[in-house]
C-alpha cells in the first residue's frame, strides 16, 4: 500500500457525479457549423493557414503555431471554411476573439494519418515536436501545450509523473468515464510520457469515488510498474498542488512549478490525446466533455468535437428551457456562468452545467466578515483568507501581494465555507488581475522612461556635435586666413617661398621670364629674315588647324549620338547637351573657316 | 572633586570629536547622488511626458514636486497617482487640476497612412521616439510604445493623426470585485 499524506483544508460538496454516469460515452450529432477559436489555450494565438471557401480535410492544420508557446488548431472533420471572424468564445469576460467556423460536409474524410510505430527508436525531442504538431494541450484545466510541459528544464529531472484522475469537482465526470473506457489508451500515453521523462514513478491518482474507474485502469495497468493509487475524496484534492502533496508529501514552493521539487502531472485526457498523436497519427479534435445539470432530460458524457457549440449539445441532451437557469462552463466551484450558449467547446472544456433555480440558485447577498476563521480552516493552500479580502476590498494590493494572494489556486472552498456567503474569490480574482494590470502599466512606463531617456540623450548628444562642427569650421577658417596671411608677409619680405604654393608661384614667374625672353628672341629673328619665318610658318599652321578639325568634328559626334540617347531615354540633361552640341557645331565651323584662310 | 569634573569634559569632548569626524566622513563617502525622493516620484508618475503639467516631460515635474510643487497636475496619472504621491509625500490628497486637463481612458495616436505627407514633424514631437518614417516616406505609429501623449498630433500640417482610445479586449480583460451594496434584509425588503 502505498503510502499517503494529507493536505490542510478542503471540504466535502454534494458531488451530483452520478447524473452524468449512468450511460457510457455519447457520440453527439454533427452540428451546423463548428467554431474553431484561434486561441484555446495560454500562450499565444495560432494563425489562420486557410482561406474562405476553401475545403478542408479531417485532420487538416487550419491555423499554425510561429511562437514557442501555443500549439496548432485542426479542422475537427472535413468541411468548407465559411469564415475567419470574431465570435463569442469561451472566457470568463463573454468576449469574442478570433474564430474560424467550419461547415461540415457529413463526410468525416481523413486527412492522411501517418502513426508511428515504433517511437522508442526515435528521437526525443522528435516525439515533442510532434506532440506540438498535433495541438496537444492539457485537457485539464489551464491548457498549457502539452510539448513544453513534457520538457522541463535541464537542470530538473522529474523522478515522479502523476496522472491526475482525481476529478474532485462537483458534478464532472469526464476523466472518471474516459478512465472506465478508454484506461488502455491513458495507459499507452502515459507510457509515452515516461518515455520522454524517465521518472522513477508513474503513478496514477484516482478519488475513491469512481471504483469502476479504479477497476479498469488496475485492470489496464496489470503486470506493469505503474501504481494506481486510490485517495480519499475531498474537494480539491485533484488540484494539482495538494495531488502532489497527497502522494509525495512535498510541497511546490511558492511561485514555482512542479518540476522544481521533481514532479509533473498530466491529466487523463491528455495521455489519450498524446497516444493518439503518436499510435494512430491523429490530431487533438475531439475531447470528453460533461453536459449535466438538472436541466437536461438526457445528462451525460460525451465525446465531443471541439468546435461543437454548446447549445447543440444541450439540445442533444434534452434541455428544458423553461427551467434551466444558469448555464456554467466548468465546475461549479471554479466555473463561470456562461451569458450565451452558442459558445464553441475548445480543449480545455470538461464540463457544462445546465443548472436549475433549485440547484444552484443565486447567491446570497453579501454579509460582513464575522472573522469566524472558517475560511482559513478550509483553505487547502493555508493562506490567510480573511487577510487577503481585507486587503483586497481595500485596495492594498501590496499587503495581498505580500501575503501570497499569488498562491491562491482559485478553488473556491473559502467562498464555500463563508456563512456570510462573501464571495471571497472574486476578490482575489480582481486583485491579481488588478496587480498584473498594474504591472503590465509599470513596465510600459519605464520602457517609456528609457525611450525618453535615451531620445533626450540624443538631441543633446546631436547638438554638441553641432556645435563641435561649428566650432572646428571656425577654427579651420581662422588658421587659413592666418596662413595666407603668413605667405604674403613671407612674399612681401621676399625671403624663401615657405612652401609648394609660394614654389608654384615662383615657377610661373619664371616661366613668365623664359617666355618674355623667347619672344624677344623671335622678334629679333623675324627683323632679320621675315621670309623664310612666313614660309615655316604656314605648313605648321595648317597641319595644327587640321587636327583641330579633326578633333572638334570627333567631339561633335560623340555629343551629337549622347544627345540621341538622352532624347531616346527622355533624360532630363537633353537641355544641357543640346547647348553641348550647338557649341561644338560652332567650333567646327571656326575650324574649317580657319582652315581655308590659312590654305588661301 | 575637580579632576572628575575635568575627566568628565575631557571625555565627552573626545567623544564629539570622534563621532563629528565619523559623521563627516560618512556625509563624504557615502553621499547619495541626486535627490532620492525624485526617482520615487518619478517612477509613481506615468511616464506619458505629455507635457500637460506644464514641465517638459515626468522628471522635471517630479523634481519640482520634491521641492514642494502641487501633486495634481498630471491628467493622465489622474486620481490613482494623486493618492500614490499623497502616500509618498505625506500630504492630503487633491482633486486633480483642471487647469492642466482631464483625466481621460488610455489612449494611442493613429495615423491615418494614406493622406500623411511625410513630413517629419510628428517624428520630431514625438517624446518617446514611437514613431517611424522617414522625409516624404509614410510614416507609423508604434503602438506598443505610444504613450499617447498627444503631442504629435498639434504639429501635423494635413491633420492625419487620431488619437483612438483603447477598448478593452479579451486578453486585456480582467476580473471586476463583486458589488457588495445590498445586505440580506435589504433584499427582503426590496423583493416584497
Amino acid at each position: 500500500m502505498t503510502q499517503l499524506w494529507d493536505f490542510s483544508g478542503g471540504i466535502h460538496p454534494d458531488e451530483n457525479k452520478h447524473l452524468s454516469t449512468a450511460r457510457p460515452i455519447e457520440q453527439p450529432s454533427l452540428p451546423d457549423r463548428l467554431i474553431l477559436p484561434l486561441q484555446q489555450h495560454i500562450g499565444a494565438p495560432a494563425e489562420t493557414c486557410v482561406s474562405v471557401g476553401e475545403r478542408v480535410l479531417k485532420g487538416q492544420v487550419i491555423a499554425t503555431v510561429t511562437d514557442a508557446i501555443g500549439v496548432p488548431v485542426h479542422a475537427p472533420t472535413s468541411g468548407t471554411i465559411e469564415a475567419i471572424s470574431m465570435h463569442p468564445v469561451p472566457h470568463p469576460s463573454g468576449m469574442s476573439d478570433q474564430c474560424i467556423i467550419l461547415v461540415p460536409d457529413g463526410l468525416d474524410e481523413w486527412t492522411e494519418r501517418d502513426a508511428i510505430a515504433d517511437y522508442h527508436s526515435m528521437d526525443r525531442d522528435a516525439i515533442l515536436e510532434r506532440i506540438r504538431d498535433y495541438g496537444v494541450a492539457g485537457l485539464g484545466g489551464a491548457g498549457f501545450p502539452t510539448n513544453i510541459k513534457l520538457r522541463p528544464p535541464r537542470d530538473r529531472k522529474v523522478s515522479t509523473l502523476i496522472l491526475n484522475g482525481a476529478e474532485c469537482e462537483p458534478y464532472i465526470t469526464a476523466d472518471d468515464m474516459t478512465m472506465r473506457e478508454r484506461a488502455d489508451e491513458i495507459v499507452s500515453g502515459l507510457r509515452i510520457m515516461a518515455w520522454i521523462l524517465r521518472p522513477e514513478r508513474c503513478v496514477i491518482a484516482i478519488e475513491d469515488n469512481k471504483p469502476e474507474a479504479i477497476k479498469a485502469v488496475k485492470k489496464a495497468t496489470e503486470n506493469t510498474r505503474t501504481e494506481v493509487v486510490v485517495i480519499p475524496t475531498r474537494y480539491p484534492s485533484g488540484g494539482e498542488k495538494q495531488l502532489i502533496q497527497i502522494l509525495t508529501g512535498m510541497e511546490v514552493p511558492s511561485g514555482g512549478i512542479p518540476a522544481d521539487i521533481g514532479v509533473m502531472c498530466q491529466n487523463t485526457g491528455t495521455a489519450i490525446a498524446v497516444s493518439r498523436a503518436i499510435h494512430r497519427g491523429e490530431p487533438l479534435i475531439s475531447r470528453v466533455t460533461t453536459i449535466t445539470g438538472r436541466a437536461l432530460s438526457n445528462p451525460g458524457t460525451y465525446d465531443v468535437l471541439l468546435g461543437t457549440p454548446i447549445e447543440h449539445l444541450l439540445a442533444q441532451a434534452g434541455v428544458d428551457k423553461q427551467q434551466l437557469n444558469r448555464l456554467i462552463l466548468g465546475g461549479p466551484m471554479m466555473g463561470y456562468t456562461l451569458e450565451t450558449p452558442g459558445i464553441p467547446v475548445v480543449k480545455t472544456t470538461n464540463c457544462v452545467i445546465a443548472a436549475t433555480a433549485e440547484e444552484l440558485p443565486a447567491p446570497p447577498p453579501e454579509q460582513p466578515c464575522i472573522r469566524c476563521g472558517m475560511c482559513a480552516e478550509a483553505c487547502p493552500m493555508e493562506l490567510l483568507p480573511q487577510q487577503l479580502f481585507w486587503h483586497s476590498r481595500a485596495g492594498e494590493l501590496e499587503k495581498a501581494e505580500h501575503l501570497n494572494l499569488f498562491d491562491c489556486i482559485e478553488c473556491g472552498v473559502c467562498s464555500y465555507v463563508c456563512p456570510s456567503s462573501i464571495p471571497l474569490v472574486q476578490y482575489y480574482r480582481a486583485a491579481k488581475g488588478e496587480i498584473r494590470v498594474q504591472q503590465a502599466e509599470h513596465l510600459k512606463a519605464d520602457r517609456a522612461r528609457e525611450r525618453f531617456e535615451a531620445r533626450q540623450a540624443r538631441l543633446e548628444r546631436e547638438q554638441q556635435e553641432k556645435e563641435q562642427r561649428k566650432k572646428d569650421r571656425a577654427k579651420a577658417a581662422a588658421e587659413a586666413q592666418a596662413k595666407k596671411q603668413a605667405e604674403t608677409e613671407i612674399a612681401e619680405a621676399g625671403g624663401q617661398p615657405a612652401d609648394d604654393r609660394a614654389a608654384k608661384s615662383t615657377l610661373v614667374e619664371e616661366a613668365l621670364a623664359r617666355k618674355k625672353a623667347k619672344a624677344a628672341a623671335k622678334t629679333a629673328n623675324e627683323a632679320t629674315s621675315p621670309n623664310t619665318a612666313v614660309a615655316d610658318a604656314a605648313p605648321l599652321d595648317l597641319e595644327a588647324l587640321e587636327k583641330q578639325l579633326s578633333q572638334a568634328t570627333a567631339k561633335l559626334n560623340t555629343m551629337q549620338s549622347m544627345l540621341e540617347d538622352a532624347k531616346a531615354e527622355s533624360a532630363d540633361n537633353v537641355e544641357k547637351l543640346e547647348r553641348a552640341v550647338a557649341k561644338n557645331h560652332d567650333r567646327v565651323k571656326r575650324a574649317e573657316q580657319a582652315l581655308a584662310e590659312a590654305r588661301n | 572633586m575637580w579632576t572628575s569634573v575635568l575627566i568628565a569634559v575631557v571625555v565627552l569632548l573626545a567623544l564629539a570629536v570622534i563621532f563629528g569626524g565619523l559623521l563627516g566622513f560618512a556625509s563624504e563617502h557615502f553621499k547619495v547622488e541626486g535627490n532620492p525622493l525624485v526617482e520615487q516620484i518619478d517612477s509613481m508618475l506615468p511616464q506619458t511626458q505629455c507635457g500637460q503639467c506644464g514641465f517638459p516631460g515626468c522628471r522635471p515635474y517630479a523634481e519640482s514636486i520634491a521641492n514642494g510643487d502641487a501633486i495634481n497636475k498630471c491628467p493622465p496619472g489622474g486620481e490613482t497617482t494623486i493618492r500614490a504621491l499623497a502616500d509618498l509625500l505625506d500630504v492630503e490628497p487633491q482633486p486633480l487640476d483642471a487647469e492642466h486637463g482631464v483625466e481621460q481612458a488610455k489612449r494611442v495616436a493613429l495615423i491615418r497612412e494614406d493622406e500623411c505627407i511625410g513630413c517629419t514633424k510628428c517624428i520630431q514631437a514625438c517624446p518617446v521616439d514611437a514613431i517611424l518614417g522617414a522625409a516624404k516616406q509614410m510614416h507609423t505609429v508604434i503602438e506598443s510604445e505610444c504613450t499617447g501623449c498627444d503631442l504629435c498630433v498639434d504639429p501635423c500640417p494635413v491633420d492625419c493623426i487620431d488619437m483612438i482610445t483603447i477598448e478593452p479586449d479579451i486578453r486585456s480583460w480582467t476580473w471586476t470585485p463583486p458589488k457588495s451594496g445590498i445586505i440580506a434584509t435589504d433584499r427582503a425588503g426590496a423583493s416584497a
